[in-house]
This record gives structure tokens, C-alpha cells and sequence, in this order.
């Protein structure tokens, strides 16, 4: 038999329903692997594989249902900036090191009610700042398929645990790309969901008008199932939109023939690596052979996208992260002689680089005399970036562009300019900004052998169609029988 | 865009964050760097357009204001650094 870490969630399933498997072995399994690979990968913030074997050892005893239960047992990861009541949420900083959260988030309650045994939670960038995870306050995380490289980030222990088959599939969240940009380095599938989709009670908050949740797997029929089990109306959540619940499962269907899709110029420039263009044009090609109209088409938003993002992010930011004040929960610092200093002295010790640099700009471009040149103008491009996407999609079901400019980059060598690691979510930032949903796929390997992403952006609502896009052409090219990564 | 010494340790003090004298230099550059390129945005047409507010155009969400007991109080008061009786400990505010 195949090793059962490197099986899909679906393929999981239907060895579980034929008692090939139990979920037990399948927790053993994962529990075995995460003790050979942490050490190299440093992936987890905290493994809770003990308990997620006694769950599976429950759900085994138990007469389970799996015509409605089909993934009952088989385990997952999820991102440290989601709340699990009774387990440490660090968002992997120092101020939430001893974090443990008294309630679960909405998605955390339906992965709980799906039987889906947790293996722990997942390193990141602190706060969900950064597009590396190197700005975690408790490990480094390694690119699974080379391990000096980064993972991507913030979703980077999420991405690097799924490549490094640690966990099955795991909970990421995307503000500006952090789940697509780490799917996109360690060559597995990230889905960012319409904002909206996904209800974000229980994730700690980053910016909140961008902030969603969404699933991080092996391929894209895992993906469609997770989201099925993540999305829809929270009351808990204002922004959560109550659509009629759809299966996302019956879109992945091997024909796109007459499917339009548009290639944005702008998105191919120069700040984009000569090897992602050309396995990017070469996807181009599959899809024409698969029946899709490609056509180029134009769509101006990526630098304005990226400029309004640092000013919107940090502006939400600056005021979201106001709560942790030494107070109530989080860390407080040992020396004070007034309340103020209390605020002042917990959160420039607990606080890393980067969060205090966002939180800083934030509070510059909303404080008074900044606040119409800086944040109600990128409000107004938000508008212009948004209606620039609506256009597109009266035209095209689909636009195709990279998910980030290089392939996955050495450790360290971007941590000491902050403006260059900001441009890493140049092609993913706009998606955020016009609350639309987009996923990454791996389309190749650069010459190195790193993993390329492709990015699939679709309208608002529409995850049908980018799912059945990135199906057909993941059928096509059987990137995971293809291309493993060393670790 | 230049921004002052003074005025990024203004910003800092209404953050509640402390900026040491030798890090100033490096944040003073590093906020330079990203408000330059946020003047990307000067082309930008956007004189006709309204501000987006939130990402959804949903008008008001309304729910019933109905008390709902919250079931982890006592977990909740564990992450507290300092308590006493159930409440939450802080330095003297009023002299």
C-alpha cells in the first residue's frame, strides 16, 4: 500500500469506507511523520497529535455514519491565528505565547462537528504579517522542497506541514495572500475564499475588510471539500454573507471547453521572473488545448492595488491590535509605574519588527492631517481597483495570472528591507482589495526544481468556476505524480 | 515623503510602542520607503469615485440585542496576567 501520508483527503475517505484503513492508523501515521520531519520543516507552533489519536480511537469505536460522515477521522492542521478552546493560539507571537482561547472559531466548531481530528496549530508569520514566516516569534519554518528557502507566508506552517505531508490538509487565512503565496512555494493548493464566504469569528484579527479563511491541500478536489465544510452565514459574523450553500465538489468536472479566460498584461511585467512567465504561457497553452478562449486582456491594479493594501492593512491593523494591552490576556511586561507605561511597555516587548512597523504606519496614515492623503484616498482606490475587476469579469469567467514574482526565496534574504518583501504580494494583494476569490495551483517547477503557482481568480461568489478551471488543468498535468519535494 | 523625528515618536507614543534612539534611523527609513511608493496612487483617477467602506455592500446587518451567556468566563479569566476576585488587576489610575 502507498504511504498513507502522501494519500489525499478524498483518497483517505474512500479507504476509510472500504475499512482499508481506520482512523486511527491514519492519525498513527501522521503523528510518526510529524515526529521524523518537525525538526527539519518547523512547522508547528504547538502538535496536539496525542489527542488527535485518542479522538481517532473514539471515532473508530463508534458506529459512524460515513454516507454522511465521509471524513470523519482523517486529521487536519490549523493556522495559529484561529481559535481552538483549550489549545494555545500564539498567532505566534510573544504576546499570545500562553494564549489559550475559552471558545473555538466558527470553522474550528465545523472541522469539530466533520470529526476531524486536530494534529495542532500552525506556524506563521506573527500577527499574519509577512510573506515568509520568518516573522514568527517562535521557530523558523522550512520550504519542504528545499530547505533553506522560506515557505511563503503567513500561512507558511500551514503550506509547508500539507507539502511535507505533516497534515493531510490545514486551515489557512489570507489578507493579501498569505494563503495562495505559501501554496504557491511549497507547490500545494490554496484557496482564498470571496470575503464574505467564510465566517471569521475566532480569527484573530488582521484587517478586518480583508482578512478571510481558507483551505491549504494537496490538490484541488480536497480543497472544494474543505471549503464545503468551512463556508456559510455566521451570525457571529456580520460580514459572513447568507447564500444558498453550494456543493462545491460538483464543480470539479473535466471540461472547460468555451470557458473564458483573461491574461492581464500587467500582471507579466518586468518585476516578474523570466521562469514563472514561461510556465505560466505554457499553462496558457494547456488551456487552449483543453477548449478554454484565452485572450489577453488588460488589467491595471497591481501597484495601485499593492500601495492601497500597506495603507488599508496597517489602518485596520493599527486599530485591531489596539486591544492587546497587558490587560485582560496576553503578555505584560514586569516593569511599570503607571498605566500607561503597562500599555506601552507590554506591547514594545511582546511586539515584533514588523507588527510595530505596520502598527506604526497605520496609526501615521489614519492620524490627523494624513488621513484624507493617505486612507481615504486608498478607500477611493479601492472603488477604482474594484469596479477595474468588474469590468474584467463582464468579459472573462476567469482570470489567470503568477500568485508571486520568484519562486520561493532564500531564508534571511529579504528580512532586512521591508519594502522588498512587501512587493512578494505584488500579484496577489488586488484579490484582497476587490473581495474577490482566487486559488493557487502548482504549474511546474523552475530550474532549481521549485514549485511555481498559477493564480485563478474568479468573481465574487463564484469559487465554482475557479475550482472547475484549476480541476481540468490539474487532470491535465498530474503535477503531484510529476514533482515531489526532497523533505 | 519626509517624515520627522519628531513626528514618528508622536506616533509612536499614541501607538503605546517605544521606539529606542538607536532604532530610529531604521524605522524613519523604512516608513519613507513604503509612503514612497504609495505615491503610485497620485495617477490614479479616482476624483469621481466614492470610498469603499468595509468589503461588502451589505446595507446594516441587524440582529436581536438579546443577552447570551457566555459559557467560558473561567477560561476566559486565566489568561488574565494579574487578578484579583475575579477582576482585573491594573495600576492606580486616579490620585
Amino acid at each position: 500500500m502507498e504511504e498513507i501520508t502522501t494519500l489525499t483527503v478524498h483518497e483517505l475517505s474512500k479507504k476509510l469506507e472500504n475499512k482499508e484503513l481506520t482512523s486511527e492508523k491514519i492519525v498513527e501515521a501522521y503523528a510518526k511523520r510529524i515526529e521524523e520531519k518537525e525538526k527539519d520543516v518547523g512547522a508547528f507552533v504547538t502538535v496536539t497529535a496525542q489527542q488527535a489519536l485518542e479522538e481517532a480511537k473514539r471515532i473508530d469505536s463508534e458506529n459512524i455514519d460515513r454516507e454522511n460522515n465521509k471524513y470523519a477521522g482523517i486529521p487536519i492542521g490549523i493556522k495559529d491565528n484561529i481559535c481552538t478552546k483549550g489549545v494555545k493560539t500564539t498567532c505566534s507571537s510573544k504576546m499570545l505565547e500562553n494564549f489559550v482561547a475559552p471558545y473555538d472559531a466558527t470553522v474550528t466548531q465545523k472541522i469539530n462537528s466533520e470529526m476531524l481530528p486536530s494534529l495542532g496549530k500552525l506556524n506563521m508569520d506573527e500577527f499574519a504579517m509577512g510573506s515568509s514566516t520568518e516573522n514568527s516569534a517562535i521557530k523558523v519554518t522550512h520550504n519542504p522542497w528545499d530547505l533553506n528557502k522560506v515557505p511563503g507566508g503567513s500561512s507558511g506552517g500551514s503550506a509547508a506541514a500539507v507539502a511535507a505531508n505533516m497534515v493531510p490538509w490545514a486551515l489557512g487565512s489570507d489578507t493579501g495572500g498569505s494563503i495562495r503565496e505559501p501554496a504557491s512555494f511549497c507547490g500545494v493548493v490554496g484557496l482564498k475564499p470571496t470575503y464574505g464566504l467564510v465566517s471569521r469569528y475566532g480569527l484573530v484579527a488582521f484587517a478586518s475588510s480583508l482578512d478571510q479563511i481558507g483551505p491549504i491541500t494537496k490538490d484541488v478536489e480536497d480543497s472544494a471539500i474543505l471549503l464545503n465544510m468551512i463556508a456559510g452565514h455566521d451570525e457571529m459574523d456580520s460580514t459572513s454573507y447568507d447564500i444558498p450553500k453550494i456543493d462545491y465538489t460538483a464543480s470539479l468536472k473535466n471540461d472547460i471547453k468555451g470557458k473564458k479566460i483573461g491574461v492581464p498584461k500587467e500582471f507579466f511585467g518586468e518585476g516578474i521572473n523570466e521562469e514563472v512567465k514561461t510556465k505560466l504561457r505554457e499553462a496558457i497553452e494547456i488551456y487552449k488545448e483543453l477548449g478554454a478562449v484565452v485572450e489577453d486582456c488588460s488589467l491595471d491594479v497591481a501597484e495601485y492595488s499593492l500601495a492601497t493594501y500597506y495603507i488599508i492593512a496597517c489602518a485596520e491593523a493599527s486599530s485591531n491590535l489596539g486591544r492587546f494591552d497587558g490587560i485582560r490576556y496576553g503578555y505584560r511586561a514586569k516593569d511599570f509605574s503607571n498605566l500607561k507605561e503597562l500599555f506601552t511597555n507590554s506591547r514594545t516587548e511582546a511586539f515584533g519588527d514588523e507588527v510595530k512597523r505596520r502598527i506604526i504606519l497605520g496609526t501615521y496614515v489614519l492620524s490627523s492631517g494624513y488621513y484624507d492623503a493617505y486612507y481615504k484616498k486608498a478607500q477611493k482606490v479601492r472603488t477604482l481597483v474594484k469596479n477595474k475587476f468588474d469590468e474584467c469579469f463582464k468579459k472573462y469567467d476567469v482570470l489567470l495570472t503568477p500568485v508571486a514574482p520568484t519562486t520561493a526565496f532564500e531564508i534571511g534574504s529579504k528580512l532586512n528591507n521591508p519594502m522588498e518583501m512587501y512587493l512578494a504580494d505584488i500579484c496577489t494583494v488586488s484579490i484582497n482589495i476587490a473581495s474577490v476569490p482566487a486559488i493557487s495551483i502548482p504549474c511546474g517547477v523552475d530550474s532549481k526544481g521549485m514549485p511555481i503557482g498559477m493564480q485563478l481568480i474568479g468573481n465574487r461568489f463564484n469559487e465554482e468556476t475557479i475550482l472547475n478551471v484549476a480541476y481540468a488543468f490539474e487532470q491535465k498535468i498530474e503535477f503531484r505524480e510529476n514533482y515531489k519535494p526532497s523533505c | 515623503m519626509k517624515i520627522s523625528k519628531e513626528e514618528l515618536l508622536h506616533i509612536a507614543n499614541l501607538s503605546d510602542l517605544k521606539i529606542s534612539e538607536s532604532e530610529i534611523d531604521k524605522y524613519l527609513e523604512n516608513l519613507e520607503d513604503i509612503l514612497e511608493y504609495t505615491n503610485v496612487l497620485e495617477s490614479a483617477s479616482i476624483e469621481e469615485l466614492d470610498e469603499t467602506i468595509g468589503a461588502n455592500d451589505n446595507e446594516n446587518v441587524f440582529r436581536k440585542d438579546e443577552i447570551k451567556e457566555f459559557e467560558g468566563r473561567d477560561a476566559l479569566l486565566q489568561n488574565a496576567p494579574d487578578l484579583e476576585d475575579d477582576m482585573f488587576r491594573i495600576p492606580k489610575v486616579i490620585n
